[in-house]
């Protein structure tokens, strides 16, 4: 008997954009019934190589074979036909709808909406998936929306199932939940492309991997065999940098105090925050962890100013500022660097130099509401130099910017403003190993000169390498901040899976 | 006194006819994504075409409709292929199909001023048309008013149970997800924004052929515009759009019947009250920004280039 | 469809030739009309383009209709680069005219240097209150300006012809809806003889310099480009939204207010329900067409003042409506936002294999 055709064989993939080569001669195999991991970092162009799969995106050169035939996957709908689901790494959900009506958007048969509410019910079941198929899809959490997803996929009963970063938005617990999940279906024949950079999962759930560097694969590997150092080094060529957090001698004083912060949501479909205290000292570090969703947005809003608050909430350096903007805020020493760098941290369209002003304004750039351009300039400059900033000059727009590059303008524009409090949301989200090794050590430098520093992050893994505390925000909640030697990644995980406000169908029956 | 508000009710459905068509068009543009400031153009469009349609073949309104509709799904294509096709700025574009269908039906219409068409005789529905105070008001009229009752129907149901529907509100909350599950969705905002160019057009065409008939330059005289504030107080849902066009057609049949109801404002002034009105329902709507956000298309008049 | 795709930079290039583009554009189109019209495009152009330039009493004309335009697209462009759509210019310039034209009528016969400087500070404050409530329902009830200042400009044509047909119609004017001519002492000196050119150009000079220096110098002209290119950037950095509604909406309520005292102390002389040949919108064009820029709308400014001049002239010589100057405008509007489309993208390359 003859080995069985593969599932899915990419051969010689390349895809060329305007500034950048995505993917450069790609080959990679997939057995039926196998959990083949796409190992690389940031841009390295696996996002890019599972939408040419999916047929989203249409290579330049190669093939692709399915069950040994070649095909050209013209578009989602025939990628979709031929047996290839997709959870999407950002969801492709409509949030004013109900589940199930997502749902029929992507099932290609007579719309009967109770019909498939029966079969959405007996899936979910199946796999461990509970959803509720009548609830609109902005009332659910984050876990559960990528049930949601996953259960899409699984109605079209797939031969290849393709899951982009899914474990960033689900608790430790979750993600071993998921993983059974996706083992019973590798059990059941269908083959499994999962895309990640974190190393242990792979070791933990995937049978082989491909690894891609800079749109090139780098090696390929069976992920049990290896070790977390060797993966990284294929990964990104040299050992995993490693972040270094001296003692703080200075002296100590709360710097940032919120005592009893409770609010609505302007937003119909945000998070309301109840009665949040936390006190941040001169420099240390604290932690937020916990997913998106469960007030992150609205908790750095009503901190930076964004929205403002009962006066006597939120305090820095002693002095009620819980009433001010944010513009009064940064006066009194205040900065922030929000998660969206492009359209809130930067203007996208204006130069580095116009980007300065935003926020540097206040350090004597202008007189009599003149501006003084060239203090702009030079203050761009000196931050590009200072931050290792590579970009074509002050003039370059900033969305012309890499990710990490932009991140490393927007924190040291704010940390160039000298504050007493900084406040970062996912200082490393979407940036590659080495910028975010840099941006780490850049924060860990600067609370020990005396900034009080709070970082509001997914990543459990870099809270734990930066943060003097670690707090949880859970369903507009926040836990009491624990010393990092007093916790552990397990029990975080599990106040941000306890507090959750993820309603399974069982406890939380409200029809909209 | 009901004697005297029977006239003005029935007054008001006809008056609100136009507002009906073009303001279902627009909503269903809208629920897409696509805010077309255009309809005071694509409407005067559709009027000059639907009378001149009318006028030269002499089957007036029944041609002129059609023609009309024609036309303002023609004249739409021109703002579809710039706002979405070159994905530029859709306020500019739609007020660019205002100027320049102003223009248009100007230019055109300098020959058919002197003209004027016979119009469309009442029809009273058997039965219907008996029933006390509601018969006169509702059923006594032109075929195209029963036509905007079907319409509404139409839309309401499309919008509310099919997939059809599901899908065109799909397109206006999140055009980057309808792209990623393989949704053609700039086709789809063509065809909606076709249909909201046809039923401007019937709009004008009604005004010219029907409602008036005659051409007159600039007859729609804000017509289309109020359309669009209609449907920001209807928060997108037919139903609503319905009730505010009525409101509407009320306000502006008022003026004809100030008089008899004792009203002494100069007439200039009442003539400004539909306007005033628009603006007191706009402030009166938005003030609630929860609810406009529950409702609002959350792509509305942002350009998608997948 | 899908026929653009991103540049990785925005094209200054683009940015620039954009407006000159849409330009040749607009006279391939407008070939196009003649030749459909059974007019030879050339003799066509000649009269609508080159002809109103042949006399200085030509010039003199393009001046006295590139004034306003100028004047009302100066503070439009504030408000467009903050994303503030004020599309109600029109309406302002009515107000405006109202008030300056009020003290006139009111002061009728009155011949005191202070006449002409109490007109225009009136039509100021006029077009800027016209402008201001506008600013208040967004502000207040966030409804929104487009619709609200275009619904106003309706209100404001009415204002008007109530005030033409009832308190201020002239006694003498055999019951046309118009006022009173005005007075000596309130209408702008002539600046050369022979032409209708006035000394109000003076304020729209003023105004473009004031502008430009604003636009390139000023903090507050940063804010409100930012806070038209990233709301969330402006919320981010502290800068206030609502000064910008009021700034903007105001300021360019002010300049259409000023440019309809100009009409009506200059050219016009009077009330009357013609004050503006549609200024107000046509500023929308020229403020786009300008680049937003203080010196492009200018220039802008006189192109479009040419276009109506041209319309004129094609009415006499071609027998034309002057319907086609509505057409002419429509069709450099939607030139221009499809020429502009190619500063942030380019065409699509066509995709492999399909």
């Amino acid at each position: 008997m003859s080995p069985p055709d593969p599932r899915l064989q990419l051969l010689n993939i390349t895809k060329r954009y305007p500034s950048v080569v995505a993917n450069s001669d790609v080959s990679l195999t997939v057995m039926p019934g196998e959990i083949h991991a796409i190992l690389g970092e940031n841009g390295a162009g696996k996002s890019t190589l599972m939408k040419i799969i999916y047929g989203a995106v249409k290579a330049d050169e190669g093939e692709v074979m399915w069950n040994g035939r070649q095909v050209a996957v013209a578009n989602p709908a025939q990628a979709r036909k031929l047996g290839i689901g997709m959870v999407f790494q950002h969801f492709s959900l409509f949030e004013t709808l109900t589940v199930v009506e997502n749902i029929a958007l992507v099932l290609d048969e007579p719309f009967d909406l109770a019909a498939l509410a029966k079969r959405v019910t007996e899936v979910s079941e199946r796999y461990g998936l509970p959803l509720d198929p009548f609830r609109l899809v902005h009332s659910l959490s984050v876990g559960e929306r990528q049930r949601v997803e996953i259960v899409r996929c699984l109605l079209q009963d797939p031969k290849l199932l393709i899951l982009d970063e899914p474990t960033s938005v689900l608790t430790p617990q979750a993600v071993l939940k998921l993983f059974e999940t996706l083992r019973q279906l590798s059990a059941e024949g269908v083959s499994i492309l999962y895309i990640s950079h974190k190393l242990h999962e792979i070791q933990a759930l995937c049978d082989s991997a491909t690894i891609m560097r800079g749109g090139k694969v780098t090696g390929n590997a069976i992920p049990k065999d290896e070790t977390p150092a060797s993966l990284a080094r294929l990964m990104i060529g040299r050992e995993l940098p490693v972040c270094e957090a001296p003692l703080y001698t200075g002296d100590s004083r709360p710097v940032l105090e919120i005592a009893g912060l409770s609010q609505v949501s302007d937003d119909p479909f945000g998070t309301t925050l109840h009665d949040i205290s936390l006190t941040v000292q001169a420099g240390e570090i604290v932690g937020i962890a916990g997913i998106s969703g469960n007030g992150q947005a609205e908790l750095l809003a009503a901190l930076s100013g964004e929205s403002t608050t009962a006066r006597e909430t939120v305090r820095l350096d002693g002095e009620a500022i819980g009433h001010l903007d944010a513009g009064r805020r940064r006066d009194r020493g205040l900065v922030f660097v929000p998660e969206e760098r492009l359209g809130r941290g930067a203007v996208p369209a204006l130069p580095l130099s116009r980007n300065a002003l935003l926020t540097a304004h206040r350090q004597g750039m202008k007189r009599w509401g003149l501006v003084d351009y060239a203090k702009a300039r030079a203050f761009a400059e000196q931050c590009i130099a200072r931050f290792d900033v590579r970009c074509g000059g002050a003039g370059s727009a900033a969305r012309s910017l890499s990710g990490g590059n932009l991140q490393k303008f927007i924190v040291g524009r704010e940390i160039m403003l000298a504050p007493k409090l900084m406040i970062v949301a996912q200082p490393t989200w979407g940036v590659d190993v080495g910028a975010a090794a840099f941006l780490r050590q850049t924060l860990l430098d600067l609370s020990r000169t005396g900034v009080a520093i709070l970082v509001v992050s997914e990543e459990l893994e870099e809270l734990f390498e930066i943060s003097d505390r670690i707090a949880v925000l859970a369903a507009g909640r926040l836990s009491e901040a624990k010393p990092k030697a007093d916790t552990d990644a397990e029990s975080i995980g599990l106040q941000m899976s306890g507090l959750s406000n993820e309603k399974t169908p069982e406890s939380g029956h409200a029809h909209p | 006194m009901i004697d005297h508000l029977i006239p003005i009710l029935a007054g008001a459905i006809a008056a609100a006819t136009p507002l009906i068509f073009a303001g279902l068009g627009e909503l269903v543009s809208e629920r897409t994504g696509v805010i077309n400031l255009g309809v005071e153009g694509m409407m005067l469009t559709g009027a000059i075409a639907g009378f001149a349609a009318a006028a030269t073949t002499g089957y007036g309104a029944a041609i002129g409709l059609p023609a009309g509709a024609l036309a303002g799904a023609a004249i739409a294509m021109v703002f579809a292929f710039f706002a979405l096709s070159l994905a530029a700025n859709q306020a500019a574009c739609g007020l660019a199909l205002t100027i320049f269908g102003i223009g248009l039906s100007a230019f055109i219409g300098q020959h058919y001023v002197s003209y004027s068409l016979p119009g469309l005789q009442p029809v009273a529905i058997p039965l219907l048309a008996d029933i006390p105070v509601l018969g006169p008001i509702l059923f006594k009229h032109d075929m195209v008013v029963y036509l905007s009752f079907i319409a509404f129907a139409l839309v309401a149901w499309t919008l509310a149970k099919t997939r059809l529907g599901l899908l065109l509100k799909a397109v206006g909350e999140s055009p980057e997800a309808a792209h990623a599950i393989g949704y053609p969705v700039l086709g789809i905002r063509y065809g909606a924004v076709a249909f909201g160019g046809a039923m401007a057009g019937i709009a004008g065409a009604y005004l010219s052929t029907v409602y008036t008939p005659l051409w007159v330059q600039n007859m729609s005289a804000g017509r289309g515009w109020i359309a669009v504030a209609l449907v920001v107080f209807a928060t997108w849902k037919p139903a609503r759009l319905m009730l505010g066009a009525y409101l509407f057609g009320g306000v502006t049949i008022l003026q004809f019947h100030a008089q008899g109801l004792g009203i002494e404002l100069p007439v200039q002034l009442l003539a400004a009250l539909p306007y005033v009105a628009t603006v007191v329902v706009l402030v009166l709507i938005s003030r609630d920004r929860k609810l406009l956000q529950l409702n609002l298309p959350a792509s509305l008049g942002k350009p998608f280039l997948p | 469809m899908h026929i653009l795709e991103p540049r990785a930079q925005p094209s200054q290039l683009m940015r620039w030739t954009a407006p000159l583009i849409a330009i040749l554009a607009t006279l391939t189109a407008g070939s196009f009309l003649f030749w459909l019209l059974d007019k030879s495009p050339l003799e066509s152009f000649h009269v609508f383009f080159v002809e109103p330039l042949t006399t200085s009493y030509g010039w003199s004309e393009l001046l006295i209709k590139a004034s306003p335009l100028i004047l009302i697209a100066q503070g439009l462009a504030i408000g467009f680069k903050a994303r503030i759509y004020n599309i109600g210019a029109e309406g302002q310039l009515i107000i405006g005219a109202l008030f300056g034209g009020g003290i006139a009528i009111h002061f009728d016969g009155v011949d005191a240097t202070w006449l002409i400087p109490a007109m225009v500070v009136a039509g100021a404050l006029g077009g800027a209150l016209w402008g201001a409530l506008p600013a208040l329902l967004k502000t207040r009830f966030n409804a929104e300006e487009t619709l609200t200042t275009l619904m106003l400009t309706y209100v404001a044509g009415f204002i008007m012809a109530y005030m033409v047909n009832g308190p201020w119609r002239d006694p003498e004017g055999m019951n046309f809806p118009q006022s009173i001519m005005f007075g000596d002492g309130a209408l702008f000196g002539i600046l050369f003889d022979g032409s209708r050119v006035n000394t109000s150009i003076f304020i729209t000079l003023a105004v473009v310099l004031a502008f430009w220096l604003f636009n390139a110098r000023s903090f507050l002209a940063y804010q409100i480009e930012v806070g038209g290119q990233a709301p969330a950037a402006s919320r981010y950095a502290g800068f206030s939204a609502k000064q910008t509604v009021w700034f903007s909406l105001v300021m360019s309520g002010l300049t259409a207010g000023l440019a309809g005292v100009g009409e009506v102390a200059g050219p016009v002389g009077q009330l009357n329900l013609n004050i503006s040949p549609g200024y107000g919108f046509a500023a929308i064009i020229v403020a786009y067409l300008g680049r937003l820029h203080a010196l492009g709308i200018v220039l802008a400014g006189f192109l479009m003042a040419l276009i109506y001049l041209g319309g004129e002239a094609a009415q006499v010589s071609l027998q034309l409506p002057a319907a086609i100057t509505g057409i002419f405008q429509g069709m450099l509007l939607f030139f221009l936002l499809g020429a502009d489309a190619f500063i942030d993208n380019k065409l699509r390359r066509p995709a492999f294999g399909s």
